[in-house]
């Protein structure tokens, strides 16, 4: 016979501790190669390490070993989803050390080709931010009209992805005639599939729920951190290049900087950061409504004023409203026709170091939202 | 503001700490500063009211050639100017105190110019290797780095 037995547990003895965990450096949520070494507590993360550099292939050392004109297809490398918008700064740089002119009528097609790459890069970044909440419908709808933009950059340069069509002091050959209107039917689709994607997943319940009050980042926070692009605007910073400092023809065109006003939860969450983008995409539409006057019919030689050498002497600090934030180029040449050193100084590199900061006590489901609401290239953080 | 008042407005607060105003040809002006002080010079200049240098905008490690340097690019939001701060160190000691306690972003800017020309912030609470491996040796963006031949058992230049 066997005897009953009481089982005691004393739940003061239960062993418990803090788990670590690897996001990445495979997984989907991660947008990329990266691996983050999160620290969990039940369910909430207590702290976040991004380890980066999977992507590392040492773009500032090739620099210095190609002409100025080599480094351009590299510059396409960086943020490989808007690579139209990232040889402008580069461009301008250039420009402005060797004190090249540049007419206006290119530097009106630069501003279409930025604008329509930031429409490109808003829809990645929006369709990707729904795929991470659980959406995957719109997803379907952006990309379908990101590619219209990518047929008019292929019929320009020959590329999908990687264009080289900005060098310094003119563009790899003109635009073809029906360029203009293309790029007005772009607009007009944009405005179309936004309405959709508008009803569809931003006024969505579930998404408001998954999205607001998650990785409040506050101003102060944001400035401290250096962020810009959507991420700074998105806590209610007002701070656009394009404004702050204009370049090609911005100054002479009517726009809003649309700055997160904490819509729906607290000012600066996910949610603020993913509505910016969707507001610059209508600001963007508007620029290239603007841009298209200053081009006339009548084709130019748009390589005239291309240098046949690039040797210039001295230093200059060079930046641009990308998609994803300020990117800045430092440059120095020493008269010779190799740059002695070029430091990139990419968003999302800077945007990424405030993951830590904005995610901790939040869950591990919120990690994957935040981190998809800075919208990071892992092309460009790893450089 | 411009950066000659700017740099007569540190020229009276630190005076032997600043430098020179470099203002070469095609160049954009500089303010160079001596390493020792240059946590204090960019206290100053984030918080004075009409200086208000909110946002760094860029950290750069240089290499040139007989020294190593740091570059910082500041910018503020509220005031709308820009400002270039220059700092030198002799290769052998390369120490530059960290500020990344002044402006956070700092941080992993440090910690790239430490992994690509190893220069030590000091005061910098995690100063390791970003981009590179952890355990890779040498500064490859230094002008006289060498390859390594090979790197856990594998080539290097394959």
């Amino acid at each position: 016979m066997t005897e009953k037995r009481e089982i005691e547990i004393d739940y003061g003895q239960v062993h418990t501790e803090r788990m670590r965990l690897n996001v990445g450096p495979q997984h989907p949520s991660t947008h990329g190669v990266l691996r983050l070494e999160v620290e969990l507590e039940g369910e909430i993360v207590t702290d976040v390490i991004p380890h980066i550099g999977y992507l590392h292939r040492c773009f500032e050392k090739y620099c210095e070993n190609c002409t100025y004109v080599q480094v351009v297809p590299y510059i396409d490398r960086l943020d490989y989803i808007s690579s139209m918008s990232n040889e402008i700064p580069y461009a301008l740089g250039i420009e402005k050390l060797l004190d090249i002119n540049v007419s206006e009528r290119i530097q009106a097609i630069r501003t279409i080709l930025a604008e329509l790459n930031r429409i490109a890069s808003h829809q990645i970044a929006v369709a990707t931010f729904g795929m991470d909440a659980g959406a995957f419908t719109p997803f379907l709808y952006l990309f379908r009209d990101r590619e219209m933009i990518l047929d008019v950059f292929e019929r320009l340069s020959g590329g999908r992805l990687l264009y080289n069509y900005i060098r310094p002091g003119g563009l790899m050959k003109d635009i073809y005639p029906t360029f203009v209107s293309d790029a007005l039917a772009i607009v007009k689709q944009v405005r179309e599939t936004n309405q959709e994607v508008q009803r569809l997943l931003i006024d969505n319940k579930i998404f408001i729920e998954r999205s607001i009050n998650v990785g409040i980042m506050p101003p102060d926070i944001a400035i401290n951190f250096a962020c810009s692009g959507p991420t700074l605007r998105g806590s209610g910073v007002n701070y656009d290049v394009r404004r702050a400092e204009p370049y090609l023809l911005y100054d002479k065109f009517d726009f809003e900087v649309c700055v997160g006003k904490g819509l729906m939860g607290t000012l600066g969450d996910s949610y603020d950061r993913n509505i910016v983008r969707m507001w610059e995409m209508e600001e963007s539409c508007k620029i290239i409504e603007q841009a298209v006057k200053f081009i006339p019919d009548a084709s130019e030689d748009v390589r005239a004023s291309i240098p046949k050498k690039i040797t210039p002497k001295g230093e200059i600090y060079t930046k641009a409203e990308n998609p994803k934030g300020e990117l800045g180029f430092y440059i120095v040449g020493d008269g010779k026709n190799k740059p002695v050193r070029i430091k990139g100084r990419s968003p999302s590199f800077v945007n990424l170091s405030v993951l830590p900061y904005i995610s901790r006590g939040y869950m591990i489901a919120d990690l994957i939202i935040i981190l998809g609401s800075i919208d990071i290239v892992l092309g460009e953080i790893d450089r | 503001m411009t950066i000659e008042t700017i740099y007569e407005r540190l020229k009276k607060e630190f005076n032997d700490d600043i430098l020179s105003l470099n203002s070469e040809a095609n160049c954009e002006p500089s303010i160079s500063v001596d390493s020792e002080n240059i946590v204090n010079i960019m206290l100053f200049l984030r918080d004075e009211g009409d200086l208000k240098f909110d946002y760094l905008a860029c950290l750069s490690g240089m290499d040139y050639k007989e020294s190593l340097g740091v570059v910082y690019h500041l910018y503020s939001i509220a005031k709308k100017h820009r400002i270039t701060i220059k700092v030198n160190v002799p290769k052998d000691n390369s120490i530059v105190p960290s500020i990344s306690k002044v402006w956070r972003t700092a941080d992993w800017h440090e910690r790239e110019a430490y992994d690509m020309f190893g220069i030590i912030f000091e005061g910098h609470e995690n100063l390791i290797r970003i981009l590179n491996p952890y355990d890779w040796e040498g500064y490859p963006l230094r002008k006289d780095y060498k390859q390594p031949e090979e790197y856990h058992g594998l080539r290097v230049p394959y």
